[in-house]
């Protein structure tokens, strides 16, 4: 049966810092996403974790009253396993952005993927490196001139697809958001927390100051939801043929959910609890064996 | 003190380990002491592989100088190694597939081959055909006799080996042992003097196993790893018995992830621990930094082998002191210690997770391949299970009226008592960024120049105090020596013996074995060496980076230097004499020898011609046109002895200038 949650107001999550993000930055609408999701979790904000690597994006630990760590580019995701299998008990959410997670991290998170732990990783996707103030990332467009991809010729390199890439993977909850669409966003991050298992969810989150292309009106123009359409996103191939719609339409909403055995379902050590709460003095008994076994 | 050392000879895959291991656990069972050295390669099946077996009646600290009994499962092995059997020592192999030629062994050995299908017949009737493998086990029965180790300990290890098998398997095996034994018992006089056996039995153990017991013991919860030899048995231990420990193994993607999982772990709140070679660790130095500034206790094991790059990845050097020292960007506590043996291997991960929770810092311990990988007895009680756990200041409450929870308040003593996440009321971001008391960040725009100032005095104040906690090293052996020999890791087992090879033969010598790395005794040091007279260094490396660290910390020069770096350990005699040598000024000896020309010819012929040929001999050429004077090596067909060819090797360079085989 499941545990009725009592919802949180927004005001539980307010961090001890003012973002310091670009006025209009699409990372706003997430932070505000990610608090209105926990509360409608009901997850307390001692019992919250949310792990980041480095960016623009990455800043968002700071911004929200939780347990937070702010670890290394690109390893938001190693540092999130590690605390969470430590203690299984707190709800453990990754963000970042596309450079963070899709570019100096990809090889952490396709392994995070294909084990279906059980962690939220939302990604603000801007489709640039901000804090470093313009290059091209890994889901910068085809032909887009940044400044690490000068005119005439611009991004010469083909973008990631990261939903694609997630399902398959393993992810077993695949999402994209936008930010300006914040009811969807909330509805999407809560859908994840509350997922068991890997939920990727890609947030279209606009950069105003270095990306000129990928914008809010950009967007506007081309997002619709998947739900509007009466979309099943459990059939694999049609999730996969959804996930490589662009251009004129893009998707918005969930791609793709599957229900599978989690990692921490599989590992029979979790099954006593979490592990920061088990005893961790070593048995008498079973030290002697080993020592025995050595003679 | 009565001691005999014997060698193991074959190819991977001839199941050496396994005699190896029958035979030092029947040892450590009579309460003898054991030391093994393995100098295996990266092979799967094929190549050389030699084992020896120190045995002592007092504890053994190398694998010595002497090889007193070879036990050859191979041709190879009898060509390479009954040499260097000693005058009353033996040579013991399969008679009916290998020869053993009188000439190659000195005056006194005996040449024992074992007719196996005729002393075997019996058993064969019961049990039918033998399968290669058993060879072993006939040829260490004959060993048992002849070193005087009887077969009442042996055949209580072979039961306990075998009795999952079924008795059927026991008794076969007891027989082949008998089998040996007897025989040898017929042929030949035992080459070892009786011994008095205390039969107090020792544990038998390598320093990975040691290091990851001593990790269950000291209450770790959460272990990560990639493989990486050699510190891939650590892993091996770990996820064998995961299930009865409780530690949770999660095998990463990379040392990246490896390493920031462990930190992750230490982050929620359980003992974390990592384990991997100095090719891992250069990828996880960032993530070690990270460690330092958040403040996160957890412990890395950096076991050296041979590098630089993928380097020697099966054998040994010391190597990486810069690598760990210099380990990510910036400055940071942490503790960086390197055990010298196994014993000390094993109260060294125990103080190392105390250490890292008490002063919330990553902690490396330094191992090498030797130490890591080598086996030895240890005494029992070097193995305590209950150990001081001591988990450090943690916050395990906070009331809502004790205000703001600062996760990083300035102290006095550096640390910052610290809640784990879970904890109400005090929540706060671990930040890689630098911060304030609570975790908010300093370094953006807004940057706070006296903030910064004090977080590092506040970080580094933990270093000064741990080092007033750490035991400064000491000098073994006389204070007045005149010889003053500086080592570090398991170089120690051999130095301290080759010290004591230099006193007996009058040349006074302490030693002093450098454990702590950073932080550093410099005073310590620094007033030992002050009044040693001549300081030779002695390190696997070529740059002596102990050496240089010292000389960094303390501003004192070794008077001279000994270096290895060809992935073997030294052994006393040797060693001692390269002391000797160094002492008297000699130049240092780089030229290629004639057992190094052999040796060369060996790779050589290994990569090329399989088994068939083998080096017969050796000549110096000093007219050749190479411009250097080279060996002449010549190579005969194993079966016929009839030369087949040649190679040539340069004696300053090591250059193969030619090769000639004879079709």
């Amino acid at each position: 049966m499941m545990a009725t949650v009592i919802e949180l107001p927004l005001d539980t999550y307010k961090g001890p810092v003012s973002p310091d993000w670009c006025p209009g930055c699409g990372d706003y609408g997430v932070l505000r996403s990610v608090q209105e999701a926990a509360g409608k979790n009901g997850i307390q904000p001692k019992d919250l974790l949310i792990v980041s690597g480095i960016g623009c994006s990455s800043n968002l630990p700071g911004f929200i009253h939780a347990y937070g760590v702010h670890s290394l580019h690109g390893r938001s995701i190693p540092v999130a396993t590690g605390a969470h299998l430590a203690n299984t008990d707190m709800k453990t959410v990754v963000t970042g952005g596309d450079g963070d997670g899709y570019g100096i991290g990809v090889g952490h998170l396709i392994h995070a993927m294909r084990r279906n732990l059980d962690i939220t990783y939302i990604v603000m996707d801007n489709q640039i490196y901000g804090l470093t103030t313009g290059q091209a990332s890994p889901t910068s467009t085809k032909g887009v001139v940044t400044k690490s991809t000068p005119a005439p010729n611009g991004n010469i390199e083909t973008p990631i697809n990261p939903l694609a890439l997630a399902i398959t993977c393993g992810a077993t909850f695949v999402a994209r958001g936008f930010s300006g669409e914040a009811k969807l966003l909330t509805e999407l991050i809560a859908q994840g927390m509350a997922h068991k298992g890997f939920a990727l969810i890609d947030v279209f989150s606009p950069c105003v100051t270095y990306n000129k292309v990928n914008t809010y009106p950009f967007f506007k123009e081309r997002v619709y939801k998947l739900e509007d359409e009466g979309f099943d996103p459990t059939d694999f191939h049609r999730s996969m043929e959804k996930s490589y719609e662009w251009d004129k339409r893009i998707p918005l909403g969930v791609i793709y959910k599957t229900e599978q055995p989690t990692y921490e379902d599989q590992e029979p050590i979790l099954q006593k609890g979490a592990l920061v709460k088990q005893s961790y003095a070593p048995d008498k008994k079973l030290f002697d064996k080993f020592v025995e076994h050595m003679i | 003190m009565q001691e005999v050392t014997i060698g193991i000879g074959g190819a991977a895959g001839d199941g050496l380990d396994k005699s190896g291991d029958t035979l030092a656990k029947i040892c450590g069972r009579l309460g003898l002491h054991v030391y093994a050295y393995n100098s295996y390669q990266s092979i799967i099946r094929g190549g050389h592989i030699w084992l020896r077996l120190r045995v002592g009646a007092e504890k053994v600290y190398n694998h010595g100088d002497q090889l007193n009994a070879l036990i050859a499962l191979n041709q190879d092995t009898i060509e390479r190694h009954a040499p260097e059997v000693e005058a009353g020592g033996v040579v013991v192999f399969n008679g009916d597939k290998l020869k053993c030629d009188p000439a190659l062994v000195k005056q006194g050995v005996t040449i024992l081959p074992l007719p196996i299908s005729q002393i075997t017949a019996e058993l064969v009737k019961e049990h039918g055909a033998l399968i290669p493998v058993m060879q072993n086990t006939i040829a260490l029965g004959a060993i048992l006799n002849l070193c005087q180790l009887g077969l009442e300990k042996a055949t209580s290890v072979i039961t306990d080996t075998f009795k999952y098998k079924g008795q059927k398997v026991v008794d076969l095996n007891i027989g082949l042992l008998k089998c040996g034994y007897d025989y040898a018992a017929s042929q030949s006089k035992p080459i070892a003097k009786e011994w008095k056996f205390t039969n107090e039995a020792r544990p038998f153990t390598t320093g990975n196993e040691a290091i990851a017991l001593a990790a269950y013991a000291a209450g770790c919860k959460f272990y990560s790893a990639y493989p990486m030899t050699p510190a891939s048995t650590i892993l091996h231990w770990m996820c064998e018995n995961s299930q009865k420990t409780g530690i949770l193994v999660k095998q990463g993607e990379d040392e990246l992830a490896v390493m920031n999982m462990t930190i992750g772990a230490g982050i929620a709140g359980v003992r974390s621990m990592c384990a991997t070679a100095g090719g891992g660790y250069a990828l996880m130095t960032e993530a070690i930094g990270m460690a330092g500034i958040m403040e996160i206790p957890m412990v890395c094991v950096e076991v050296q082998r041979g590098g630089p790059s993928t380097g020697l990845p099966t054998k040994t050097e010391q190597a990486d002191l810069f690598q760990v020292y210099g380990a990510s960007q910036g400055e940071y506590p942490r503790l960086i210690v390197a055990p010298y043996d196994i014993a000390d291997a094993y109260q060294t991960t125990v103080d190392a997770f105390n250490y890292a929770d008490r002063y919330q810092m990553p902690v490396t311990i330094m191992s090498d391949l030797l130490l890591s990988e080598h086996h030895e007895t240890v005494d029992k009680k070097d193995f305590p299970c209950e150990v001081k756990i001591d988990r450090g200041e943690i916050v395990t409450s906070w009331p809502e009226e004790k205000g703001k929870y600062k996760r990083f308040a300035f102290t006095e003593s550096g640390v910052s008592p610290r809640a784990l996440p879970g904890t109400a009321n005090t929540l706060y971001v671990n930040p890689s960024d630098d911060h304030d008391e609570e975790s908010i960040l300093i370094s953006d725009m807004f940057t706070s120049p006296p903030i910064r100032r004090k977080i590092m005095e506040k970080r580094m104040r933990k270093v000064g105090n741990l080092l007033k906690e750490l035991p400064a090293p000491t000098l073994d052996g006389p204070k007045d020596a005149d010889v003053t020999l500086v080592t570090w890791g398991s170089t120690y087992g051999v130095v301290r013996e080759a010290a004591d090879q230099l006193n007996a033969a009058g040349v006074k010598t302490n030693v002093l074995c450098i454990k702590y790395i950073y932080p550093f005794h410099a005073k310590e040091v620094l007033d030992i060496l002050s009044k040693a007279k001549k300081k030779v260094s002695v390190e696997l490396n070529f740059t002596s980076q102990m050496a240089r660290y010292i000389r960094s910390e303390t501003g004192i020069a070794m008077d001279a230097y000994i270096n290895r770096y060809d992935g073997e350990p030294y052994t006393p005699k040797e060693l001692a004499q390269e002391i000797q040598d160094k002492i008297a000024k000699k130049p240092s000896k780089l030229d290629v020898t004639a057992e190094d020309a052999k040796e060369i010819a060996y790779h050589y012929l290994r990569t090329h011609n399989g088994e068939k040929l083998r080096p017969s001999k050796v000549l110096q050429e000093a007219v050749n046109g190479y411009g250097e004077p080279t060996w002449y090596v010549e190579l005969a067909e194993r079966a016929s002895g009839q030369k087949k060819g040649y190679v040539k090797v340069g004696v300053r360079t090591g250059a193969t200038y030619a090769v000639q085989r004879d079709e």
